[in-house]
């Protein structure tokens, strides 16, 4: 071409200053191994043992957020594409009794269905998946063809999905699961499959067009509609994947429990969008990572077990938790102004 | 010497006190670097009472980032400043105004969902007794400030019900209402129409004459000799010279802006005139524009003039199925489709590069790669969902020097490149699809000289290759240098389709406002 400007480009030095670019993660895994250590250390001074060096510990430790962690892969690709979900510890609460009430043992003769007993566990995880993927299916259409806001449409959600697990079995809990159903919570399993599903999204969202599609309709929907990404078709499919996590987390919860009760998995939502928040995600969309909300779960987790083994007050833990949450967004805001340089 | 704080200076600048110093603001040897990027490079400037001194240069040059050190918006690394021969210092845009410095922005920065007269006045109002805002007196002064400009706006109207053009008046009404004594507007004309232009120049003469100092961003030449006192150049963060406007030709600015000569502005070639590519029938959207009717060729390029809100950009976002027509009918190569989203456009060979870069064309957040290669993915570059890496890699990197996007790699998110450089990259998400239609709305909006006539040439040789092109531009000389016919709108309706050896500035004004 006749002309040429690139000869006058910025001085090199200044240049290769912007290229080293950390992994975003690396600041809030240091976050992760700190809070470890401070807690070894305020281990030995108050309680006179070890707080890593204790396989039962971390053993809770991890199986209790491996639940919220399996939501939380749902809900970081919702934020990341700039929506939100609420529904999702109501959805728990919701799969919980519906796989619950097909997972029962053979003959028991106070079963939800009688003649339904002694499954194979994959008829209750079936149903528990496909009744996620519903809410989910309800969530997205609602958010895509009426244009409401996810907020108002997930809150909706999140009540209605409740009502439908207080209303199944007029809120008596569902007991004498089946052993082979009990199995899928057993031992490591729940933390299988929420690293499984963690690397999954992982790969999806980095390395496939789905996963782009969803950093594009975060960060500019109107751009991404342009682009001819078909936006609603999307938006309905992250809501569904979501939905099914949700599911997923109730069927391994119940598992867990043993037992199907209509009011687990309060709260859970939000824990779960702690974990992406803490992990980078942005609430603004177009901006997270499926490692950083991993490592985010563990933080939390971290930090109630180490309450609990510093023997802190439950309602202490609430209130240093919030704070905790509120200073990883802070801390995220600076770290990305400071890269915009303003 | 004792600086001053910006509260004494506000009280001194109301009580009417005339400034001694023959300089308004002198900045001296400032220094300002962006990750990755050295913005600003011992740069010095100069402004006087009542004069209009005008910044050139190209995109990236460093000419924004230098206003907004002024405006306070960002904090050099180095550097001082002087107001009136006082030292200063500015931490924040609000000590800026505090000191009488107010800026016109190029992005419009009005709150929508607010009437015109409570953006004017934000933080402003007029309070009584009890604190609550005053909302007759605000529009008082609302009517007063539109009349003393000749604005005939309503200071009731929500900005989001706005034009454009409206809103940059607004805008303009905004930092003039600040009474301040040097305005800083960033392409305040990019938004307007030659009507309106004369409007703002009519403004900016009254403020000179008060003993305003005014600095102008442009890259419009012409605008350049009839306005400004003096023009001052930069190029690469550096500040290359300061001239009277009166004793400089235009291709010495030129030159200095791009420290080479541009040979030619619109090198229009002409193309061998193929079939009929894209033929609408009655096309008509309601409410926006109707009875368009047009055929365009391979290897022909159809611009289209208007005003603004003529129903232009309709036509573009009605063709591309984005809002999809209410009636009439899109032939595509001699078959009539149905195009109710953007993704049958595509599929049928179209592009489409849209007016608003940062509404709806930018991903801000993303880096580049992620911004070029969004449209591709739907052309296949995928296995089983995969997308291909490498193979798009290289093919943004192609395009990348193609095009000469100016940028350190590939992974900088696209919100850290200057306007022409993003422009650029959406150029080459559009063209690494392989158009066969190529819609072009504003292509070179806000764009250096130097990237223009890149874009020009680009477009030129793209049609030599047989691609349609549907050119809608704002610049009257853009549209009679690279069209082969341009077709001409008003109020929604078409007025008229002028071939290219007919086409002059004067007819066109003709059946753009008939």
């Amino acid at each position: 071409m006749a002309t040429d400007i690139s000869t006058a480009a910025p001085t090199s030095e200044v240049r290769k200053a912007g290229r080293r670019r950390l992994p975003p993660e690396l600041s809030i895994l240091a976050v992760m191994i700190g809070m470890m250590l401070l807690f070894e250390v305020l281990g030995w001074m108050f309680v006179g043992q070890s707080f890593i060096a204790n396989p039962l510990r971390l053993r809770i430790m991890v199986l209790q957020e491996a639940e919220i962690g399996i939501i939380a892969v749902g809900v970081t690709q919702v934020i990341i594409m700039g929506g939100i979900d609420l529904s999702s510890g109501s959805v728990v609460g919701m799969t919980a009794m519906i796989a619950a009430s097909l997972a029962q043992v053979a003959g028991y003769t106070h079963a939800v269905y009688p003649s339904l007993t002694g499954l194979n566990p994959i008829f209750p995880v079936a149903a528990g998946l496909v009744c996620g993927l519903i809410a989910g299916l309800i969530n997205g259409s609602l958010i895509a063809l009426t244009k409401i806001p996810p907020f108002i449409a997930t809150l909706g959600m999140m009540v209605s999905a409740r009502g439908v697990a207080d209303w199944y079995t007029n809120g008596q809990p569902i007991g004498n699961l089946s052993d082979s159903f009990a199995a899928i919570g057993a031992g490591w399993w729940p933390v299988i499959i929420f690293l499984g599903v963690a690397f999954i999204f992982h790969i999806a969202l980095r390395y496939t067009r789905y996963g782009k599609f969803t950093y594009a309709i975060g960060a500019n929907p109107l751009a991404a509609r342009v682009s001819g990404i078909n936006v609603e078709r999307h938006v309905i499919l992250v809501y569904m994947i979501a939905g099914l996590l949700s599911g997923l987390s109730g069927i391994v919860h119940t598992a867990r429990a043993i037992s199907g009760q209509a009011g687990v998995g309060v709260g859970f939502e939000l824990d779960a969008i702690a974990a992406a928040v803490i992990g980078g995600t942005s609430l603004s969309g177009g901006v997270g990572r499926m490692t950083g909300t991993v490592i985010g779960a563990v933080i939390l987790g971290i930090l109630t077990s180490g309450f609990t083994f510093l023997n802190v007050d439950a309602h202490y833990q609430e209130i240093i938790k919030g704070g905790v949450i509120v200073a990883a967004v802070v801390a995220d805001q600076y770290r990305q102004r400071r890269r915009k340089g303003a | 010497m004792a600086t001053i704080s910006p509260s004494t200076a506000e009280i001194v600048r109301q009580s009417g006190a005339v400034p001694g110093a023959e300089y308004l603001l002198e900045v001296s040897s400032v220094r300002k670097a962006f990750p990755g990027v050295l913005a600003l490079d011992d740069v010095s400037f100069r402004l006087k009472r009542g004069h209009v001194h005008a910044l050139m240069g190209e995109n990236g040059a460093g000419k924004s980032t230098l206003m907004k050190i002024i405006a306070g918006i960002y904090t050099p690394d180095s550097g001082s400043f002087k107001l009136k021969g006082q030292e200063i210092k500015l931490t924040s845009p609000l000590d800026a105004l505090q000191y009488g410095i107010a800026m016109i922005h190029q992005e419009l920065n009005l709150m929508d969902f607010m009437t015109v007269a409570e953006n004017i006045w934000i933080r402003r109002e007029p309070l009584n007794s009890l604190g609550f805002v005053r909302h007759e007196e605000m529009r008082r002064r609302t009517k007063e400030l539109f009349q003393r400009l000749d604005i005939p706006l309503d200071p009731e109207t929500e900005v989001r019900d706005l034009s454009v053009a409206n809103r940059q008046m607004v805008e303009i009404a905004k930092a003039v209402s600040y009474d301040s004594d040097i305005l800083i507007m960033d392409e305040p004309t990019s938004a307007l129409t030659d009507r309106e232009v004369e409007h703002l120049f009519r403004i900016i003469r009254a403020l000179k004459a008060q003993g305003t100092g005014i600095i102008y961003i442009t890259h419009k030449m012409n605008e350049l000799f009839e306005i400004a006192d003096e023009v001052s150049v930069f190029r690469d963060g550096r500040f290359v010279g300061e001239h009277k406007a009166s004793d400089v030709t235009r291709d010495e600015i030129i030159k200095l802006m791009v420290g080479r000569e541009i040979t030619q502005m619109f090198p229009k070639e002409i193309a061998p005139i193929g079939d009929v590519a894209l033929s609408v029938r009655n096309l008509c959207l309601e409410g926006k524009f109707h009875g368009v009717s047009f055929d365009l060729r391979k290897g022909e390029i159809l611009g289209v003039a208007g005003l603004v809100g003529s129903g232009r950009s309709n036509v573009a976002e009605t063709l591309f199925g984005v809002t999809p027509a209410t009636s009439g009918a899109i032939l595509i190569d001699g078959k009539e489709m149905a195009i109710n989203k953007p993704g049958v456009a595509m599929d049928a060979g179209m592009a489409f590069l849209t007016e608003d870069r940062k509404a709806s064309g930018c991903f801000l957040l993303l880096d580049i790669m992620a911004n070029m290669q969004i449209a591709l993915l739907r052309h296949g570059f995928a296995t089983a969902g995969f997308v291909n890496e490498r193979k798009i890699e290289a093919l943004c990197h192609q395009q990348k020097n193609r095009l000469r996007v100016r940028t350190p790699d590939l992974e900088e998110p696209i919100i850290n490149l200057s306007g022409g450089n993003q422009q650029k990259v959406l150029i080459a998400r559009w063209l690494m699809t392989k158009p066969k239609i190529l819609i072009l709305d504003e292509p070179t909006r806000g764009i250096d000289v130097g990237a223009k006539a890149e874009i020009h040439k680009l477009i030129t040789e793209l049609a030599v290759q047989g691609v349609a092109v549907f050119m809608i531009s704002s610049e009257l000389p853009e549209v009679l240098g690279m069209s082969d016919r341009i077709l001409v709108m008003h109020e929604g309706r078409m007025t008229g389709i002028v071939d290219r050896k007919d086409a002059t500035q004067v007819r066109i004004m003709e059946l753009a406002s008939q």
